[in-house]
């Protein structure tokens, strides 16, 4: 019965999304006011239809319904709830639900919390929601209907893949798809705003929030996956460069350059046409993402089934979008005046050079990631393009994107005498610089040049933000007048300290954990101990444990730090039962400086096991650097500027957008 | 030509050369990094290069996994059903190695003709046969010309 009701229930949310994508529309072109007000109520209703559809699959995967072909594939009634329900999303089309739903979310939160935007501008922006709606839902009802039936009924379901079945993937891919589905409010936002012809400050702050919620999304969810791969996999890496890695990075740094181009469109004016480029090109990347993800063209560690026709549908739609959107680009960008002028030091000049630094940067990482397979199209052969080219690319472009964000902070609007500039900055650039050399010395293990370069920028990072806000306080006068900035509308600031900060915390812990970590497999017999960076590991051994679905070989392993005993590490090799490949799970002592990291390979007979281990120093600092970046966003996002004012200015506005729409 | 022109014009040009030069470390750096695959007929055919690193994939021949009885190197045979190739490999393999099994290894070809791999791939997911080595098998089962 539930699936049936999830399947009516995903057609009338298809219907309502049709609705919403063509009437609002209408209206604002010809201005009538009923037409455009059934933009909300159609978001609403798509929305409590979606939740209805994914609550029918949920009730499915707990009331075991093998039925459900779905279901069937990755249900199974020994898995543990927490699972059961996260089983909903464990594949690909439960995963396609969840997306459209919170598509449909966030179509419903512009739709209630926007009423003070112009009438014309809401209407055009569900609008657009709705178009990339209706693709979403025709693909799914189409091609990967997660309602389908199954006859006949199997006895028990195939469970889920157990790789999945870890806290960590619970909350990854919603994280992730928040992020990912986020990037289409920004680009319904520039959309409508181009065919409003009216790219102004107004678009700029409406759009801001926005933006950076998605974005927060996104970096919490490449963080998690990281911090997952790294826990899960057993391989002790945290980024692999793997396209599906790729595919959320590169809306990341298109998102990044958003937020900032965003920042220079509201204060400024400058760089409207860009910053439109930027929200289309940020939603491409996510469309992107899942094409690349969802069609199986490319060989991930994320192997989700493939189908042509799904593959083939995505395409086509990922052209429809860009190219629909950048027709109309081309059809209004010209009649977009330019902005403010600014000379060449300033803050936008800085900010530029950011966003042209992070897309060539997003561009090189999608060259690598797609590069395959055109050489494999024209028959050229099949290749792969190694993790080292992306590092190379990575570290060559990085360093003067970090540069640049010492400076861009402390840069004034418009014009600062570059004089003063220099004169701000020398002494930091002198103290990083020395910094930079001490740890490229040959002095003690582990240094190299990239070494020096990762601590040197650090630090140059952090000075100039301590400098930055010095400056700050200079100008307001002490501790009372901070805390009146976070509490009314200063936030902004200090938001950009808290997510420059992170980018400093994780290079850091890039750069320690890649110049110093020691890894080593080593084969070991009860009783033996084996030195692995002034630690001596001591393997006491396997014995068999029942887990709630899954049989485990735990292996102990006691760590040493000359004689004192300080850690105790269980890895785990889980097996979930016929039928399903064996899952290591890593045994790991976590701390701030240092994680001790090991593995199980194979059993070799005789109580000796192969054994993985690892040194890795500093990796926390990677996703504790990820999290502040988030929390900057946060707080831009909570600035209650974006509230305030906007609905001060929203009845002015409004006439005046609906003038324009019909111009 | 006004200030404002000049200044523009500046940033373009700056613009344009920076993306050119991007573009030129991107290809340069792709002639060492990228990675060519080879099916075991093309590596038995000796096609695949003797001094470069590449990839190779295809089954693991049953009956063929050899350990050394102290250290953690493992020798096996690969297979797209036409031809077979020996790998040895040093460390722990992935969870999802065993026999019958469709793997992609990478590494280089030694003087012997064993391929040493660095690095062995298998999927984490039971059913999934990488598309590379589908395609070998496919090739080397019609007989045909492996691409």
């Amino acid at each position: 019965m539930s699936g049936e009701l999830g399947h009516f229930a995903l057609i009338l949310a298809l219907c309502l999304a049709v609705v919403q994508a063509t009437v609002p529309l209408a209206g604002s072109y010809t201005g009538n006011r009923t037409w455009m007000s059934v933009g909300p109520s159609t978001a609403t209703g798509q929305f409590v239809f979606l939740a209805i559809a994914f609550g029918a699959l949920m009730q499915g995967f707990l009331a075991d319904d093998f039925s459900i072909r779905y279901v069937a594939e990755n249900g199974n009634t020994q898995l543990p709830v927490i699972y059961k329900v996260s089983a909903v999303w464990g594949a690909h089309e439960g995963s396609l639900l969840l997306w459209v739903l919170m598509l449909s979310g966030w179509g419903m939160a512009v739709a209630l919390l926007s009423r003070h935007l112009p009438q014309v501008m809401q209407a055009r922006v569900l609008s657009v929601l709705g178009m990339v709606a209706i693709g979403f839902l025709l693909f799914m009802l189409f091609t990967s209907n997660p309602f389908e039936r199954l006859y006949p009924v199997p006895a028990e379901g195939r469970s889920l893949n157990p790789l999945l079945q870890d806290p960590g993937l619970a909350v990854h891919p919603p994280l992730l798809y928040m992020g990912y589905v986020g990037f289409s409010v920004a680009f319904a936002f520039a959309l409508a705003a181009l065919l409003g012809g009216k790219l102004d400050a107004a678009w700029a702050r409406w759009s801001r929030p926005w933006t950076t919620t998605a974005w927060i999304f996104l970096t919490l969810g490449i963080t998690l996956g990281s911090w997952w791969a790294y826990n899960e996999l057993g391989w002790g890496g945290w980024w692999f460069w793997d396209p599906v890695e790729n595919a959320s990075f590169m809306p990341w740094l298109v998102g990044t350059a958003l937020i900032h181009s965003l920042a220079v469109t509201e204060k400024r004016g400058a760089f409207k046409t860009w910053t439109v480029l930027l929200a289309i090109a940020a939603f491409s990347m996510s469309l992107l993402g899942t094409f690349l993800v969802r069609s199986g063209v490319l060989t991930s560690v994320h192997a989700f089934a493939n189908d042509p026709a799904r593959g083939v549908f995505i395409l086509a739609f990922l052209s429809v979008v860009v190219g629909g959107s950048l027709a109309i680009y081309a059809w209004r960008a010209p009649h977009i005046r330019g902005g403010g002028r600014f000379d060449f030091v300033s803050r936008e000049t800085f900010l530029l050079a950011n966003n042209v630094l992070l897309v060539v940067v997003a561009a090189l990482i999608l060259l690598g990631t797609v590069f395959p397979l055109i050489y494999d199209a024209l028959g050229w052969g099949k290749i792969s393009v190694g993790f080292p080219w992306f590092n190379k690319m990575f570290v060559t472009f990085m360093p003067f994107l970090l540069l640049l964000m010492g400076v861009g902070p402390l840069a004034r609007w418009k014009h600062h005498d570059p004089a003063d500039l220099v004169r701000r900055l020398r002494l930091a650039f002198g103290v990083s610089l020395a910094i930079g050399i001490a740890f490229a010395l040959p002095v003690y293990q582990g240094a190299s040049a990239l070494m020096g370069l990762g601590i040197g920028l650090a630090a140059w990072l952090l000075l100039s933000l301590w400098l930055a806000v010095r400056d700050r306080l200079k100008h307001r006068r002490g501790a009372r007048a901070v805390l009146r900035d976070l509490t009314t509308q200063g936030r902004s600031f200090y938001a950009m300290v808290l997510a420059h900060l992170g980018v400093a915390v994780t290079l850091i812990g890039i750069t320690l954990v890649a110049n110093l970590e020691a890894e080593r497999d080593v084969r070991m017999a009860p009783g033996h101990t084996y030195e692995l960076a002034g630690y001596g590991f001591r393997f006491d051994g396997v014995r068999n444990v029942q887990g709630p679905n899954y049989l485990a070989a735990r292996g102990t392993i006691t760590v040493f730090d000359g004689d004192r005993q300080i850690a105790v590490l269980h890895p785990e090799k889980r097996n979930y039962g016929p039928g399903t490949m064996p899952m290591t799970e890593s045994g790991i002592d976590v701390g701030v400086t240092r994680d001790l990291y090991a593995s199980l390979g194979e059993d070799l007979g005789g109580g000796e096991w192969a054994v993985r281990l690892y040194y890795k120093p500093f990796v926390r600092w990677i996703w504790a650097g990820g999290i502040l970046m988030a929390l900057g966003g946060l707080l831009a996002v909570s600035d209650p500027r974006y509230r305030v004012r906007v609905r001060r200015r929203s009845t002015a506005t409004a006439g005046e957008a609906l003038a324009g729409g019909r111009a | 030509m006004t200030p404002t022109r000049k200044k523009r014009l500046i940033l373009i040009v700056a613009m344009v050369v920076g993306v050119g030069i991007a573009t030129a470390l991107a290809v340069t750096a792709f002639n060492d990094n990228l990675m060519f695959y080879f099916s075991p007929s093309e590596v038995a055919e000796g096609k695949a290069p003797v001094d470069h690193p590449f990839r190779v994939g295809g089954l693991v021949t049953n009956g063929s996994v050899k350990r050394q009885s102290d250290g953690l190197t493992v020798e096996f045979t690969l297979t797209d059903t036409r031809a077979t190739i020996p790998v040895r490999y040093t460390g722990i393999l992935p969870d999802l190695f065993r026999e019958g099994q469709g793997i992609i290894a990478r590494g280089r070809l030694n003087e012997a003709g064993v391929f040493v791999a660095d690095e062995v791939l298998a999927k984490h997911d039971e059913n999934y046969m990488p598309p590379e080595v589908a395609d070998s098998l496919k090739t080397a089962q019609q007989g045909g010309d492996v691409r």
